[in-house]
């Protein structure tokens, strides 16, 4: 079975985030850019599937600009096989959404006839939680999201989701797409020589028009602004003191 | 035009996230219709029908949709959807499992996981962990939305809507349920608790965090945790509160051996009372909590409930 691992390029989820004065966006120049981490753990998943013989190719793509090649050369040196880059614009503020991403995965999907796609469940930027259902939507597919433990057995895949109440386990038909959840696994670093090696890896670029997709944003964002800043209060010197602010000055308990 | 809002249950009791749906529909404009959508659901569209400024509640009562399937429940509301400009589901796990899908079936994109309504086409929603708010204009003529729960309050009773029964459409049959495994607890659920108290890593166990939930069954609170408790297994992964957990907003929020990283903040910095318990004075989360308290959390804790 070939999988398919969709990767996103994001904002370093330790950079403390600052919004443009002019409202139009959050100032991503010099900042530093990493692996969307739900990625980083499907990534981990495809090559733990192919270390247990499940899969036999591990094919990323990543939607973006031109740069989106080191976030598809990180995910090479992990251990996948092969990168798709697709540049969809020239400007990493302009963040592709959601259904324009699903789109262009279809169109991918249909060409490299995966088994299975592992999307994140989230990505950490515009923090949308949609490409994996809307992907799954226009393909038709069985979708599994939010996954902590996927097992496959012939033409299903057995999957632990994480819910609101705990956990659900769900059989799907495959062809399946699952989007990862933080407890699935820990991913791995890339080795030293693993990176020189994912250097030589073959990586395809295409443009959404390759696929036929306008990607042009359906959402007008009017502005972004700073959330009201929370003031530090006081310390308290003991539990006592805490006991009776919260009783007299706060009033909640 | 109208608001389709699909419940959220467990096919025996309605959520407060829906009550909390409507409250942002109201400023969508139109007619509010709530879906429930279950097995054997009946006893929740009842519910449902009482919810202030509800026009009708549709029921679709079967096995199909007992177990929040996302393919079956997206095609019933995608079959619903022509009378409706507005359909909106919780920021909740069932939620945001359906609801993208039906906005992919319906060629728009999704308004995930709004904070306000500015006006039928608008919204506010938050980025970057909270860093950020956009605001977003949706320009196509359907406009599917998921409702963040703890930005909005809970509309009353009072209403007396009609219940309409609706047939199942058909089932792809792309996936079936197996198994839930739930952890019951008569403690209050966690985004909809008054007061909630969450450890962190600092707990060190499982063991050790009995300490907290003996804090909680005094005061009556919820029980949440840092991603890294979680992981760690202190506690279940419905504890997690987060950017990528739950969103709360309780009138009081304790958090004890939690050093408020931003993704931890982003699911509890708008809570009215913030009370931190950390040895470390340096720890992020004082500049954000109301009242800390620098000390051992197994001195602490054993203290605060003693004091309780
Ligand atoms: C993609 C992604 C998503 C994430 N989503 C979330 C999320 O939804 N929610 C979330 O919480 N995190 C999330 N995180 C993780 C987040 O970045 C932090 O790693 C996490 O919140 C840290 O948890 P913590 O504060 O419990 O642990 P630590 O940061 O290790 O802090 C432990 C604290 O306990 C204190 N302590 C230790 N012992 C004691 C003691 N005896 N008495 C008093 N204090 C003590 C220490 O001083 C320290 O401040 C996410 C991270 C990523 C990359
Ligand atoms: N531009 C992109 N390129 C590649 N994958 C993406 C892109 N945007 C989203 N994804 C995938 O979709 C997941 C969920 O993203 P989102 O729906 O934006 O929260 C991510 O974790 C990725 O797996």
């Amino acid at each position: 079975m070939k999988v398919l691992v969709p990767v996103k390029r994001v904002i370093d989820y330790n950079v403390k985030v600052r919004v443009k004065a002019d409202q139009s966006g959050v100032d991503l120049a010099n900042v530093k850019m990493s692996m969307n981490p739900f990625d980083e753990i499907s990534v981990e998943q495809a090559i733990r599937m192919k270390e247990a013989g499940q899969v036999e190719e591990i094919v990323v793509v990543s939607i973006g600009v031109t740069k989106n090649q080191e976030t598809l050369r990180t995910a090479l040196a992990m251990g996948a096989d092969r990168a798709i880059l697709v540049e969809a614009t020239d400007n990493a503020e302009n963040d592709i959404e959601p259904l324009a991403v699903a789109k262009i995965l279809k169109g991918i999907v249909e060409e490299e006839q995966p088994g299975l796609v592992l999307l994140g469940k989230q990505a950490i930027d515009n923090d949308a939680n949609a490409t994996g259902q809307m992907l799954s939507a226009l393909l038709g597919w069985s979708q599994a999201t939010f996954a902590s433990k996927v097992e496959i057995e012939g033409d299903k895949a057995t999957v632990t989701r994480e819910v609101d109440g705990g956990l659900q386990v769900i059989k799907v038909n495959m062809p399946a797409i699952v989007t990862v959840d933080l407890r699935l696994n820990e991913p791995r670093y890339a080795s030293l020589p693993n990176i020189m090696k994912a250097k030589k890896k073959p990586m395809d670029t295409k443009t959404p028009a390759d696929y036929g997709v306008d990607v042009t944003p359906r959402l007008v964002t009017v502005k972004v602004t700073e959330p009201p800043a929370r003031q530090a209060g006081v310390i308290v010197g003991s539990v006592e003191e805490l006991v009776d602010k919260l009783k007299n000055e706060a009033g909640v308990i | 035009m109208a608001v389709l809002i699909l419940a959220d249950h467990d096919n025996e009791t309605l959520n407060d996230q829906t009550a909390k749906s409507v409250t942002a529909a109201k400023a969508m404009g139109g007619d509010i219709h709530i879906l429930c959508a279950g097995s054997g659901c009946s006893g929740v569209a009842a519910q449902a029908a009482k919810l202030d400024g509800v026009a009708k509640v549709l029921c679709a009562s079967d096995d199909a949709y007992g177990h929040d399937l996302a393919e079956p429940l997206a095609d019933l509301i995608v079959s619903l959807a022509g009378d409706y400009e507005h359909l909106v589901g919780g920021a909740t796990t069932t939620g945001k499992n359906v609801m993208p899908r039906v906005a992919a079936l319906l060629d728009t994109n999704m308004i995930s996981d709004i904070s306000a309504v500015e006006s039928p086409d608008t919204f506010e929603r938050p980025i970057y962990a909270g860093n950020a708010m956009a605001v977003v204009k949706c320009g196509d003529p359907k406009k599917v939305i998921t409702v963040r729960g703890a930005s909005f309050d809970a509309t009353g009773e009072g209403g007396s809507a009609a219940v309409e029964e609706i047939a199942a459409v058909a089932n792809p049959g792309l996936s079936e349920w197996v198994e839930d495994k739930v952890i019951s607890s008569d403690r209050p659920e966690l985004t909809s608790a008054k007061i909630v108290i969450s450890g962190g890593r600092g707990m060190g166990s499982k063991e050790n965090f009995e300490i907290i939930d003996k804090v909680a069954d005094k005061l009556g609170a919820a029980v949440g945790a840092s991603r890294a408790a979680v992981d760690s297994g202190y506690a279940p992964n419905d504890y997690q509160v987060g950017q990528t957990g739950k969103v709360v907003a309780p009138d009081l929020y304790i958090a004890v051996g939690i050093s408020g990283a931003i993704q931890h903040l982003a699911g509890m910095k708008d809570s009215k009372v913030i009370v931190a318990i950390n040895k470390d004075e340096e720890a992020p989360i004082f500049q954000v909590a109301d009242y800390g308290l620098v000390a051992d959390l197994f001195d602490a804790v054993p203290k605060l409930e003693a004091a309780l």
